[in-house]
């Protein structure tokens, strides 16, 4: 069937009998309907706001897991300095839709170094102890894989004291450097340093999200409010509120495989997500979709009525 | 048409006269409907609509005091509230409208870019609830970025749209979200006034045999 036929076999509504019909007055009750909804179900169940997470929070609640992701982040082992595109130029880092590489292809546009800016650039910003300026000078001058060894021998050292303290080794300065970092943050110092940035009016959280994003301190309280990527997190806010619920689909593929364990997922799923928005958006152009409508045969429900009359009409003709 | 002069005005009344043609009063607001027109799904498109306002109204209060005022203020909290459940019932009704419309194959008959502005419509909605989601400056803020931040990465969209921008996210979640779902929402329903709601599947015109019409 062609498109000419096709809409040709659509009559005008103006030919059919018509009824009166209010479209202000329906307007108006439904405003007035959905304006008491929306009051009773604010004052019912009200809205959460669960107090964000600061640097100086997650320092005093979780000292050891704010001082291993910031050697993480001196080291250039965190999942921020490790990312690639947008923040650095990490080798086959970014993630792939096929042989599409999207993520590179965008390019290094939010530089985030993250041993400079989370670790070395506050610390030289605040006031200086003897110790800390002598730390800061000794690694200055030493190499890009003596920083490396120093920063994984300290990780592995605070990693298997468990939160205690870990024992001897050739830590160079890390471990004064982070100690103070620690410091830093615990007095709230370093969340106005990161997020200020030189600068007095600040609107950008990037840096501050992303180093509190490398600690397992956040995950561990989104996991307790049921929000992982595995927990349908996507979907949900804190308590027992409905949140994105329409987000049901694009959350649901993480729950599958080959998804779930794809090193490529966030790639995957948008590919797939897009195609699928493709579809509905031009799902009248499409055979056989287009067609569902009437297999379903759930208009002949909408419509029962007048498929009714037509019934009854077509038994008084004949 | 009377009162309309058939000529001149130059590019104004030109596009007067085009306008008064496709959509003239009667058609713009009409005070009869199809009879065929008779079920409950067709309020969810006027409820959506009705959400719409709410949700308008409610995050315009908001953004008259700032974003940090919910947070600190009883008032605040309860606004804030209202915004969150009208975005609710928005896209509940939006969505119910959406698949009755599918349903009825509401493409037909000239239709479909009536489906498409529709459709587009909901993914604006998505981005505009999302978008306000990330600037509750809370900890639900805090994670959907952190976690939204890897998706759009993946793809490349996030250099250019960073979900860890506070100020990027308000400035697409209070104006340019709402301005284009407000243009397309305003565009969809100009073109159900213009075709007309949708016959049933397999209806055909009734005779023309001047009774087709009731008087209203």
């Amino acid at each position: 069937m062609n498109r000419h036929t096709r809409n040709a076999a659509v009559p005008d509504p103006a030919t059919f009998p018509a009824r009166p019909y209010d479209l202000l007055k329906e307007f108006t009750i439904a405003l007035v309907v959905v304006a008491l909804l929306t009051v009773g179900l604010a004052a019912v169940f009200s809205s959460p706001d669960v107090k964000p997470v600061t640097l100086a929070s997650w320092a005093r609640a979780d000292g050891a897991d704010f001082t291993a992701t910031g050697v993480s982040e001196l080291g250039g082992t965190s999942g921020t300095a490790e990312y690639g595109a947008p923040y650095n130029h990490t080798p086959g880092a970014a993630q792939k839709l096929g042989p599409v590489g999207l993520q590179s292809a965008a390019g290094v546009r939010i530089p985030v170094d993250t041993a400079n800016d989370f670790v070395l650039g506050p610390l030289r910003d605040a006031p200086e102890p003897p110790a800390v300026t002598a730390a800061l000078a000794t690694w200055d001058a030493a190499s890009a894989a003596r920083h490396r060894a120093w920063t994984a021998a300290y990780s592995d050292a605070l990693a298997k004291a468990h939160g205690g303290a870990p024992a001897q080794g050739d830590y160079g300065p890390v471990p004064v450097l982070t100690a103070r970092l620690l410091q830093l943050a615990r007095s709230g110092g370093l969340d106005g340093q990161l997020q200020a940035q030189g600068k007095f009016y600040e609107t950008d959280y990037t840096r501050s999200l992303l180093f509190i994003s490398d600690g397992s301190y956040l995950e561990s309280l989104a996991r307790a409010e049921h929000l992982g990527g595995d927990q349908w997190g996507m979907m949900n806010e804190t308590g027992n509120y409905p949140g994105q619920a329409w987000l049901w689909l694009y959350t649901f593929w993480y729950q599958i495989e080959p998804f779930k364990s794809s090193g490529n997922a966030d790639a995957l799923i948008w590919g797939l997500m897009a195609l699928l928005s493709l579809v509905l958006v031009l799902v009248p152009f499409i055979p056989g979709v287009r067609s569902v409508p009437r297999w379903t045969r759930v208009h002949r429900l909408i419509w029962r009525t007048y498929y009714r009359e037509q019934a009854a009409e077509g038994r008084r003709r004949e | 048409m009377s009162g309309v002069p058939e000529t001149g005005g130059g590019w104004t009344g030109a596009v007067r006269r085009r306008s008064v043609r496709a959509l003239p009063p009667d058609k713009l607001l009409p005070d009869t409907q199809p009879v065929y027109m008779a079920s409950w799904i067709y309020v969810f498109g006027v409820l959506t609509l009705a959400s719409l306002i709410v949700v308008l109204v409610t995050g315009g209060v908001l953004a008259l005091k700032g974003p940090a005022w919910w947070h600190a203020s009883d008032v605040g909290k309860y606004v804030n509230s209202l915004h969150l459940w009208s975005v609710e019932l928005f896209m509940f009704f939006m969505v119910i409208h959406l698949w009755g419309k599918f349903f009825m194959a509401a493409w037909r008959g000239r239709r479909a870019l009536t489906w498409i502005t529709g459709t587009v419509c909901f993914f604006a909605s998505i981005g505009t609830a999302f978008t306000g989601y990330l600037v509750q400056q809370n900890f639900d803020s805090q994670w959907i970025a952190g976690q939204a931040k890897d998706g759009l990465n993946s793809v490349g969209i996030g250099a250019f749209f960073n979900v860890l921008d506070f100020g990027q996210m308000l400035m697409w979640h209070i104006v340019l979200l709402p301005f284009v779902l407000v243009l397309l929402a305003g565009w969809h329903i100009l073109l159900v006034r213009l075709r007309g709601i949708v016959p049933p599947i397999d209806a055909t015109a009734p005779p023309a045999d001047g009774t087709t019409r009731e008087a209203a």
